[in-house]
């Protein structure tokens, strides 16, 4: 991290208010203290994240002084995208994809910091820890960087932008695990808590407030839920659930037979969806 | 002793992580040993193995078992689509250690894929097919493996229910390999009979091979000391970041690389020589007392003296070397092959200079270890050259210090990551280096004798007139009452050289003993003459460099080939062309005539007494000799 805000002119925090994001932002505290973080925080708001989620993000920005850029696609939104009528694709795609191309062109940032790790999904196994875009953020895979020891090529051209994934090698259970260690706050979703949910799809979808339109067969049901990861709230599926306390999650975790993203909803979409995701200039 | 490190080293994630390579190509089944590795380890999730075993209905080979080759493949498939992977990391965890597995696919790209996948580790498997035993492939991979510094090798001797468990068949190839790898320099070398498909041995002991008394793969990886010490060795902290949060803070942001420190020691800025104490050690949890190998920390000093990125930290009793010349073996990883003279950027630890090859000293072939001349290196390919870099660099020998002997070659123009490179040894250390400082220096010397010495140095093809030449310039300047001494292929091929042969390689070799030679009869005053063919314009360069350009006088003795053959003193023209001799200079190998020579003789214009006159008119021009 140090090295990158050494190397680059503008870089910038992606937070996506997610346990990933709460560890980076944790991290980043500690490598600049005493100093603040010397770059802002950016989260780009699709507008149907849970309502949690974004108390818990303005809470935490007012707590720690950060300073935090929050994006929508405006062009979007008049548009109308949503995920349950425009499909999660075309949804991740605007107000997501599109959307944080917009506010890294508009704040000019070279560098942004993202919290992927290597262990989420097959095709992140290969990325690199500094992701080489080329200008328009096109991630092509035939041109990244070989990355040896601890050394990292910071260069860049005007117009050209890294994602820097400063926690490729963590695990899953790792980050619980300092979450734990560190006692970082984290969104209350993470934690089991009995919660209006419907089924869709295979998956539980909480009902986070009365956009989301119910079919006539079903009804909202209370169940003890938490989620695993956190987005849209119509694409997020949560899981039954008795962990109320991080130790309780740890515990859960290394008995886990089910691999986190089998409840994110945008990975099914398609086959081999997130190379594609990323090549169109997804985290 | 010290408090337990609370920043960047997690105490959970660094609990005890082992980083670890395989080697071997597909048809060894390395997949299949990481798939089984994080199967047998339930590492597997349900919803992964449920698409596995609809996988391996669909594209398996193993017929009704599950291929776990399918889950860590898509690698083959990618390459198909021509996009470039070159490593892939897997992790796994049990309940003693962590696991962090590099999975390089092994095909044309291996060198420098293999590298990357190896500099992050510090264990390698071999995979031996145990039909097959030790391969070229496996000599390839050791010796990568030994050059990027991995001490720790575990020899997986798979698919031995192919050879129906055979004691006698794994005892050999762990007799060969053990014979072959002696001089690679690993720590620890073990060998286990394994079957990745059937998972003999890799979680579970095998029932079929009970003659094996050995650990079990994953037992093993579970249990060995990797502790490197990188704790008790010498203190190294490369400053990543200049922290100034106000007036009244400054602290040095960056991981302790190697060693410890406690607040109260004495430390050294290699580059300056400068000298303070640390006042404190300043984490976000509070101060530290002490702080070790992989803590980030920031250091504030007694003294404000100055520092910057890139910068290191050590003690005055043990420090890094400084120096602007340095010997390095180098990695190349570029489509554009690497050429001597051309500038790059380099970044070693946190600093980043400007530098460049000098020569390269001779390109490594991986399959045979074998010494090669070269005047190039190109994708995929090793070699030994030396360094120079346009400001002081500070490192260590990467076999000393891993973090602080590595670095990168950037193309300036295209910024991709061209090279890697580790370091071997200095060869020019600069100024504020305590060096065994000499009480009689080179002036003082070259005073006494009442001249200014220098290396005059003739090249030229064969036959060309060189020495002839040579001798005169010697005779002359004796008649001068100067103190000469005159190099020549005779007097040094049947003492120092008596060695060395006329492949690339040890003409390479032999011109830079020359050059050693040369410098120290320089050093204490001569005029030395040196006469030789030295074909190579980086060869001739990295003499000059050695010597200093101020007192290296280039001198080509310009002769038409078809004139030196027709001359041909030494009969050797006839035999190069009949093919008696191999590699003979301007036949079957190049001459690289000098770009800019400091005195350019064309023999076929001018006599041998003109000749003579014209180098002395130029040592008298540039003030070596009295007019």
């Amino acid at each position: 991290m140090r090295d990158v805000v050494a190397e680059f002119k503008r870089p910038v925090m992606l937070y996506s208010i997610g346990k990933d994001s709460s560890v980076l932002l944790h991290l980043a505290i500690k490598a600049f203290y005493p100093a603040k973080i010397p770059f802002p925080l950016l989260h780009v708001d699709t507008t149907w994240k849970f309502r949690e989620m974004i108390s818990f993000r303005d809470a935490t920005a007012s707590r720690l002084g950060l300073d935090l850029i929050v994006h929508v696609n405006k062009d979007g939104s008049a548009r109308g995208i949503n995920p349950i009528k425009s499909g999660s694709a075309l949804h991740t795609q605007v107000m997501k994809t599109d959307a944080l191309k917009q506010a890294l062109d508009l704040h000019g940032f070279d560098a942004a910091f993202g919290g992927a790790r290597r262990d989420e999904e097959r095709s992140r196994a290969k990325e690199r820890i500094l992701s080489f875009r080329s200008a328009g953020h096109v991630w092509d895979p035939r041109n990244q960087r070989p990355e040896l020891w601890s050394l990292f090529n910071t260069r860049v051209r005007e117009g050209e932008t890294m994602r820097v994934f400063a926690m490729s090698n963590w695990t899953e259970l790792e980050v619980w695990e300092y979450i734990m260690i560190e006692k970082i706050p984290v969104v209350p979703l993470y934690f089991a808590k009995r919660r209006p949910i419907v089924h869709r799809n295979g998956a539980m979808i909480m009902v986070d407030d009365e956009r989301l339109p119910l079919n006539c067969d079903e009804t909202p049901e209370m169940r003890m839920i938490r989620f695993r990861t956190l987005g849209c709230y119509p694409l997020s599926g949560a899981i039954e659930s008795d962990a109320t306390t991080i130790e309780d999650i740890v515990a859960e975790m290394q008995t886990a037979t089910v691999s986190e993203r089998q409840g994110r909803l945008i990975d099914t979409d398609e086959a081999a969806s997130m190379e594609k995701k990323k090549r169109e200039g997804y985290f | 002793m010290f408090t337990k490190p609370t920043m960047e080293p997690v105490p959970a994630r660094t609990k005890d992580q082992l980083r670890f390579i395989t080697c071997g190509s597909v048809d060894d089944g390395k997949s299949t040993l990481i798939g089984r590795l994080l199967h047998d380890s339930k590492m597997i999730y349900r919803d992964q193995i449920m698409a596995l075993e609809r996988d391996s209905i669909k594209y398996g080979s193993t017929g009704d078992n599950i291929d776990f080759a399918l889950l860590v493949d898509g690698l083959e498939a990618e390459r198909e689509q021509g996009i470039t992977i070159d490593v892939a990391y897997r992790f796994f965890t049990t309940p003693r250690r962590s696991f962090m597995v590099a999975d390089t696919p092994g095909h044309e790209q291996y060198t420098r894929n293999m590298a990357t996948g190896a500099s992050q580790a510090q264990l390698a498997i071999i995979l031996i097919d145990a039909r097959k035993g030790v391969m070229v492939q496996t000599r390839r991979h050791s010796f990568i493996c030994a050059l990027l510094g991995i001490r720790h090798i575990v020899l997986a001797v798979n698919k031995i229910d192919l050879v129906a468990y055979d004691k006698e068949c794994f005892d050999r190839i762990a007799r060969d390999y053990m014979a072959f790898a002696a001089g690679l320099g690993f720590t620890s070398i073990v060998a286990i009979p394994i079957s990745a498909r059937y998972g003999d041995n890799v979680v579970d002991r095998s029932a079929c091979a009970n003659w094996y008394r050995g650990p079990c793969l994953l037992e093993y990886l579970e249990s060995i000391d990797i502790q490197s010490g990188t704790a008790s060795q010498a203190f190294r902290f490369p400053v990543q970041w200049v922290n100034r949060p106000n007036p009244d803070f400054r602290g040095y942001a960056g991981t302790v690389a190697s060693g410890r420190i406690s607040a109260g020691d004495e430390i050294i800025v290699a580059t300056s020589g400068r000298t303070t104490r640390v006042k404190r050690i300043v984490t976000h949890g509070g101060d530290l007392v002490g702080a070790e190998a992989g803590d980030a920390v920031t250091i504030t000093l007694e003294d404000e003296i100055d520092i910057g990125r890139g910068d290191i930290l050590s003690r005055p009793d043990d420090q890094p070397k400084v120096a602007d010349l340095f010997a390095a073996y180098v990695i190349w990883m570029d489509e554009e092959p690497l050429a001597p003279g051309r500038n790059y950027i380099l970044r070693i630890g946190s600093q980043t200079i400007s530098g460049s090859i000098t020569d390269i000293r001779h390109r490594i072939d991986v399959n045979t270890c074998e010494h090669l001349a070269a005047g190039m290196v190109s994708l995929n390919e090793i070699a030994f050259c030396n360094v120079a870099t346009t400001m002081p660099a500070v490192f260590d020998a990467y076999d000393v210090n891993r973090k602080t002997g590595s670095f990168i070659f950037i193309d300036r123009y295209t910024n991709r990551t061209a090279g890697a490179g580790m370091i071997a040894f200095p060869l020019r250390q600069t100024a504020n280096i305590a060096r065994q400082a000499l009480s009689v220096d080179r002036r003082e010397r070259a005073a006494l004798k009442n001249q200014k010495p220098c290396v005059i140095w003739f090249t030229g093809l064969s036959g060309a007139g060189k020495s002839a030449i040579a001798n005169l310039v010697d005779q002359k300047l004796f008649a001068r009452s100067r103190h000469t001494m005159l190099l020549d292929g005779d007097n040094l091929r049947h003492g120092l050289s008596a060695d060395l042969g006329f492949s690339e390689a040890d003409r390479v070799e032999n011109i830079r003993r020359v050059g050693e030679v040369a410098k120290l009869m320089a050093d204490s005053g001569l005029i030395v003459i040196c006469s030789f063919i030295s074909p190579t314009r980086a060869e001739r360069d990295r003499v000059r460099i050695l010597v200093g350009k101020e007192e290296f006088i280039e001198v080509f003795v310009d002769t038409p080939i078809e004139e030196c053959a027709r001359r041909d003193p030494k009969g050797l023209y006839s035999k190069a062309k009949s093919g008696n001799i191999k590699n003979f200079t301007g036949i079957d190998a190049c001459y690289e005539a000098p770009e800019t020579p400091d005195i350019h003789l064309r023999t076929m214009e001018q006599t041998l007494e003109h000749s003579a006159k014209a180098v002395l008119d130029v040592l008298i021009a540039r003030s070596l000799l009295d007019g």
